[in-house]
């Protein structure tokens, strides 16, 4: 990060601005080439003038606008709607490299699936000390009702979203695991189709892996873990409603999969079996994919004041009946405390070395390590355990004096709830920013659906810091996203 | 048996009912601003208050000296008006935005983009440039909107309680426009004399705020009769705005909705809406002037809040004991 900001070499003043320094640039290698997948992209760009880019990313934004695909800004009181900013340039992602890519993936919820079972009932891996049980069981997300509850086939993680960033020397490291009810899925389709349209030719030329069976692919995901047959399985997708942040999505992965989108007032669960309300009165429902969190989906198991969920729903999935996709209590593994005893994990169950490697993770509950991290504070990233969304989170190089004193005092109160890692320098991919192509860095979310098997979407969600210099991805701290191709080649 | 979620059925109901009361409130003040300019003081400031009767239900305004630029704000952009143009649409908005899933995208985009142009208006750049173009532009974007709904959606619940809410949102306005045009306007003098100029403009005000001109004049010639006019207004079987017409739609969409759903035949909305449409398919203008057309178009309207309140009861906010009960 100290080495001396380089611009690159090249004749076309809309590079002018371009950035290449240690971070691991997606289009050029350090010298400034275009790496060969970026090479039709490249020479593209320069035939394009300006004002034709300008043109197609108006088309895109109004695309975006008109389909009503924003998001609410929480902090803002108002609850203002925002498109979700789309970079006009795609991603890249070579076969071989997504070849890594896919494995590691595999293998790694494999082990987290293997994981949430074994702590929910014997516990073996605790016993065995190699993840200590404090660390467990006092995750913010552990949940003892599912103590020795036994979920459909034994899946626990439906649907993933786990976040990966490219280390400086290009290799794909895990940064983040996304247990819980992981968002984006439609903004990476609704990225795609846009991409079609805008591109259509560069498109075609490429050979990218096609996303459109994500619907059908999540589908049957969910009716593979259904209590019933496939065949007479009724599922629904249950959404906090209108005035949730990921509303759009819902309704999105709800019209691709034909499912109906259902709130917490439209079940009622009586005998412990959950039904809806319709016109003909009230109708089975056996598999449930959730957008709500652990703590609102039952009032009377958790959360008393929750107004969004149903009460009575936990006995009925405890007796049997309704599937919910995701389990309760998968944050616990996706703890960020917890996250650096998963290469640990993935050995302890499957035999193996982690494919995609963490990065390295300093625990604040441990006394050495609190130590070295409050002597750190400016190089570091400091993280909330349970949060995420890129919130409640220090990144120690961009933070004032300040807010280093208020992270200290909270680490102090409450060490277990923090954890820092080494700032890490993601890697940048180019950006089309006011009739410029600037660097901005990127991570990647791939999508993993774990049914019968394991689906992994080719590609994912690409999301870009669009402010310069910045770190943070994540669209509510004033991030965007982009199209990310997986070539046949 | 098949099923829609009610709340689903809620939402489709009032998308359609709030699209269609800004579809009447925008044809009727944009017909009022071509008349009244050749009208006089009196006359116009008696035609501003009916049109309040009509599209503002508040006794508060009626009783306001308002001005068209007034008239114009309140059915436009007040807030605080319910049936105002920017909250109909906002409305129906938020109502398709609650079944985002349930319509096509170009449903949802046609009303997205209505709703987002309606934002970006001011109410000076409407009067300082072409009101018309305006309340134009809006009639337009709603029949942009019902025609892909029309083109596009299945045949199936959804498509019959947009067609309910439609229905029962233009019977009633139809009804209502009538019947408080007819108080003022009419008098048995008018049945021997032609009309003149001034009540002539105004009868043919009636028939343009319910889309009806054009279409009168085929059946009817450019004669304007008030008898005419209630006949066409209220009996024609086939024109698309009449209050028989929206009966006859609502109940075979009900009758739809209820084989669909298993709904006893007895139940009392199938016989309320049945009587509603016996009773329009048999019945004679003549008669209907002579008992009071009046009483007849309340007993009208309030027959259509019936059918709105039943079909909350038996489709919407039923009682979930006795649906436990019945299984």
């Amino acid at each position: 990060m100290d080495e001396p900001e380089r611009v690159i070499a090249t004749r076309d003043a809309r590079f002018a601005a371009y950035q290449l320094d240690g971070a691991y640039d997606e289009m050029f290698t350090p010298d400034g080439v275009p790496r060969p997948p970026y090479a039709s992209l490249y020479k593209r760009l320069l035939e394009l003038t300006p004002a034709e880019l300008e043109t197609r990313q108006q088309t895109a934004d109004l695309s975006f606008l008109h389909q009503g695909i924003t998001f609410t800004v929480y902090s803002d009181a108002r609850g203002t709607e925002r498109i979700f900013p789309y970079d006009l340039l795609p991603r890249i992602i070579t076969a071989a490299e997504w070849e890594m890519v896919e494995r590691g993936l595999v293998q790694r919820i494999t082990a987290l699936n293997l994981f949430l079972h074994d702590i929910y009932h014997k516990g073996q891996i605790l016993a065995d000390k190699v993840v200590p049980v404090d660390l467990v069981i006092s995750s913010k997300h552990y949940r003892r009702q599912m103590r020795n509850l036994d979920v459909p086939h034994g899946v626990y993680v439906a649907v993933t979203g786990t976040d990966l960033i490219r280390l400086p020397d290009g290799r794909f490291a895990v940064l983040e695991d996304n247990l819980r009810v992981p968002s984006g899925a439609s903004y990476m389709l609704a990225n795609r189709q846009v991409m079609k349209r805008v591109f259509p030719g560069l498109f075609s030329l490429y050979g990218v892996r096609p996303l459109e069976f994500y619907g059908q692919a999540l589908q049957n995901t969910l009716a593979a873990l259904s209590p019933v047959g496939a065949e007479e399985t009724t599922t629904v997708l249950l959404s906090p409603g209108v005035f949730n942040s990921a509303y759009f999505e819902h309704t999105f992965l709800a019209r691709q999969m034909g499912i109906p989108l259902v709130e917490g007032r439209d079940l009622v669960v009586h005998d412990n079996i959950v039904y809806m309300r319709t016109t003909a009165g009230l109708r089975r429902v056996d598999v449930i994919y959730r957008r709500i969190d652990d703590d609102f989906i039952d009032p009377l198991a958790f959360r008393k004041d929750s107004m969004l969920g149903v009460a009575g729903l936990f006995n009925a999935y405890r007796s049997g009946s309704v599937t919910l996709a995701n389990a309760i209590g998968t944050g616990v593994a996706d703890d960020k405390a917890v996250y650096a005893y998963v290469p640990a994990i993935i050995r302890y169950y499957l035999g193996e070395d982690a494919i995609l490697p963490n990065i390295e993770t300093y625990q604040c509950g441990d006394e050495k390590e609190r130590g070295f991290v409050l002597a750190n504070l400016d190089k570091l990233v400091v993280k909330a355990v349970g949060e995420s969304g890129g919130y409640g989170m220090l990144v120690g190089p961009h933070s004032t004096a300040a807010e280093r004193e208020t992270f200290r005092t909270l680490i102090e109160s409450d060490p277990r709830n923090y954890i820092a890692q080494p700032t890490i320098n993601l890697s940048r991919a180019p950006c089309f920013l006011d009739g410029q192509v600037e660097a901005r860095h990127v991570d990647l979310r791939p999508y993993i659906l774990y049914g019968k098997r394991v689906t992994i979407l080719p590609g994912g969600l690409t999301r870009v810091a669009l402010r310069r210099g910045s770190l943070v991805v994540n669209s509510s701290q004033g991030g965007g996203s982009k199209d990310t191709w997986v070539l046949n080649w | 048996m098949n099923a829609m979620l009610s709340r689903v059925a809620d939402s489709l109901y009032w998308m359609s009912r709030y699209l269609e009361r800004a579809d009447h409130v925008a044809r009727q003040f944009d017909v009022h601003l071509t008349i009244v300019t050749e009208q006089a003081v009196d006359v116009a400031r008696r035609r501003r208050r009916r049109l309040i009767t009509c599209l503002v239900n508040e006794d508060e305004y009626a009783a306001a000296e308002a001005s068209d630029y007034d008239l114009a704000y309140l059915l436009t952009f007040d807030e605080d008006n319910p049936s105002s143009l920017v909250n109909c649409i906002a409305s129906a908005r938020e109502n398709a935005h609650q079944v985002r899933e349930q319509i096509n995208s170009q449903m949802w985009e046609q009303i997205n983009q209505m709703y987002l142009t309606m934002r970006s208006q001011s109410m000076a750049d409407l009067w300082s440039g072409q009101p018309h173009n305006f309340y134009h532009w809006i009639n337009q974007e709603i029949y942009r909107f019902q025609g892909i709904t029309d083109s596009r959606i299945m045949r199936d619940q959804g498509w019959h309680f947009v067609q309910i809410g439609r229905y029962l949102e233009r019977a009633s306005e139809t009804a209502d426009s009538l019947n408080v045009d007819f108080r003022e306007l009419y008098s048995s003098a008018l049945e021997t004399d032609a009309v003149d100029q001034q009540t002539y403009l105004e009868w043919v005000g009636l028939l343009r705020g319910c889309a009806a001109y054009e279409a009168y004049s085929k059946v009817y010639t450019a004669n304007v009769q008030p008898r005419h006019i209630v006949e066409f207004l209220l009996l024609s079987p086939i024109f698309p705005y009449s209050v028989r017409f929206g009966i006859n739609r609502i109940q075979s969409s009900l009758q739809f909705v209820g084989e669909e759903t298993e709904t006893p035949k007895s139940a009392r909305i199938f016989r309320l809406s049945g009587r509603q449409r016996a009773m329009l398919d048999y019945a004679q203008v003549d008669e209907i002037i002579d008992g009071g057309l009046g009483s007849y178009l309340l007993n009208i309207q309030n027959q259509c809040a019936q059918i709105h309140q039943l079909i909350y009861e038996t489709y919407i906010a039923y009682s979930i004991e006795d649906k436990l009960s019945t299984r």
